[in-house]
């Protein structure tokens, strides 16, 4: 079933397109990883699916069950959050703010709250305060936030920026057990080996031209292969470098 | 002594006044604070100070034109610093030079020289009735506002794209907040002055920020702290006989020094702990 559907698409800002007729299609519990040079579009089109600007043509189909602003979001951190005094509670449930209009936090929030900071690990760090953990905690928090203001899909902005591998890998591991569980995933990144390992679907945005599908075709695409540093480690494709080696020599 | 104090009635308008105005000034200078946003204080009780001389010329109320005024620049120092295309700090400075400017021109020019040096560091003499309601019905705006929309302004000051993204119109809150901070700035220059009515918004926030690590913390210790120096403000500048908008800046940052001194030692002892600690932990490993 369709989630979210992009029909000829084109999107840019201040008069200028960086995207022009994308066609692209999220199907629930998808891993979608949207790769791309600088200034390729790649966050023009995740506003785009945020509803924050309007595409300039072409249209962004919802499916019934996904309310616009239902996306669980991960924003890239802004330096005014790096001394910001607030506690991982308060961070957390401000995620649940998107349903109801009550001046204060309800029982269910605040239950939706703890659930969601259970799966991410940091229930421990309920108290802490936010500008005291490290990159990749604080990023567990946000992604609790996230997790507070939707059930069905999540739009993460090159998440993993700043973190150690370790912390990234681990990060991850998260995002994959959530999708594991039926969530969909939108992923902004530049780290494409991850990207290629994790996700189930690759858009990448070229300047001249795009590639959108499923990683393994991605992977043996002329545009994949330009921008993996490494080889495909599938056997196929070992034995077709194996026979180019021997060729060459 | 306390009593005699409060047995003149100008004084006890200057403390109702400038009580509310501290209160408003403290809550939403941790906004303003936060976002970055400190310098739109400072700029607009500039604004201020140039309508206040530009209305006195004029013979009109000083607050029918202020009022108006400094809203006005409010949105349009927000729609600044928000344009990252227009350098905003510089933009910033450059308009509240000339309102001083202006301000200073037409004093000079209709020969109000006392009255100059009381708006520009304020006197609790100035502190009229009228100025008295506006402050009580704005005060409790705000802080109905703060009590109703707490959730909603943490979110909005913590990550304004997520919350546009969940659905929220930071845009609505930004306004209301620079609206608010003109409102208070032009209500408490009469007291501070124009030169030292942003002390008001941001030290008190500056300070609590350090100190405490919970928003709400935040904005009710800076509360406390802004109302509590006010008092001792007053008190001093009426023993001493100094000025009370100057004095009541200094209680503040002796508060932030002594906050900040405290909270240094607390961290240097906190950390000889924990290294004394860790080294325990060190030598039974060995």
């Amino acid at each position: 079933m369709s989630l979210i559907k992009c029909e000829n698409l084109t999107m840019g800002y201040e008069g200028k397109v960086v995207i022009s007729n994308l066609s692209i299609e999220v199907n629930a519990g998808d891993y979608l990883c949207i790769v791309g040079e600088n200034g390729s579009g790649k966050t023009t089109l995740m506003k785009g699916l945020l509803g924050l600007i309007s595409p300039l043509s072409g249209k962004i189909i919802y499916s019934d069950g996904l309310k616009q602003n239902h996306i669980g979001y991960l924003p890239q951190q802004s330096s005014i959050q790096h001394d910001f005094p607030a506690s991982v509670l308060e961070v957390v449930l401000s995620g649940c703010l998107s349903k109801g209009f009550l001046p204060f936090y309800s029982k269910a929030q605040k239950k939706t709250a703890a659930e969601n900071m259970e799966k991410t690990a940091i229930s421990s760090l309920k108290n802490k305060s936010f500008r005291e953990l490290s990159g990749g905690q604080q990023q567990r928090v946000l992604l609790a936030r996230a997790l507070c203001s939707t059930q069905k899909l999540l739009i993460l902005d090159e998440p993993i920026t700043g973190l150690d591998p370790l912390a990234a890998a681990e990060f991850y591991k998260l995002i994959k057990i959530l999708n594991n569980s039926g969530i969909t995933v939108i992923m902004v990144t530049h780290d494409v080996t991850s990207a290629v390992n994790n996700a189930s679907h690759i858009l990448h945005l070229g300047k001249d031209n795009s590639f959108f599908g499923t990683t393994h075709a991605y992977v043996h695409s002329d545009i994949g292969k330009r921008f993996l540093i490494t080889d495909c480690p599938c056997d196929n494709c070992k034995r077709l470098h194996s026979h180019k080696e021997v060729g060459a020599q | 002594m306390i009593a005699e104090m409060f047995s003149y009635n100008f004084i006890v308008r200057a403390f109702i006044v400038g009580t509310l105005v501290s209160l408003c000034a403290s809550l939403l200078g941790v906004t303003l604070v936060l976002k970055r946003y400190s310098m739109i204080g400072d700029g607009l009780s500039h604004v201020g100070f140039g309508s206040l001389a530009i209305a006195a010329a004029a013979g009109v109320a000083p607050l029918e034109i202020a009022v108006p005024v400094v809203v006005l620049s409010a949105f349009f120092l927000l729609r600044i610093s928000e344009n990252s295309k227009i350098n905003g700090d510089a933009a910033i400075a450059i308009i509240s030079s000339t309102a001083l400017a202006v301000g200073v021109l037409c004093a000079s020019l209709t020969g109000m020289n006392t009255d100059l040096n009381s708006y520009l560091f304020g006197s609790i003499l100035a502190v009229s009735n009228s100025d008295a309601i506006m402050c009580v019905a704005l005060a409790l705006v705000i802080i109905v506002m703060y009590f109703l929309l707490y959730n909603r302004i943490f979110a909005v000051t913590f990550d304004e794209s997520f919350a546009k993204a969940t659905g929220m119109k930071p845009a609505i809150y930004n306004t209301a907040i620079a609206v608010l901070t003109a409102m208070t700035i032009v209500i408490g220059m009469r007291i501070m002055g124009t030169l030292l009515i942003s002390a008001l918004i941001i030290f008190p926030a500056v300070t609590s920020m350090r100190l405490c690590k919970k928003f709400k913390s935040v904005i009710i210790a800076s509360g406390i702290l802004s109302v509590v120096c006010f008092f001792v403000g007053m008190i001093v500048s009426y023993n001493f006989d100094t000025p009370t908008g100057a004095t009541v800046v200094v209680i503040n940052c002796m508060a932030f020094v002594v906050f900040r001194l405290a909270s240094f030692v607390i961290s240097k002892l906190n950390g000889i702990k924990s290294v004394s600690k860790s080294d325990g932990k060190i030598s039974q490993s060995e």
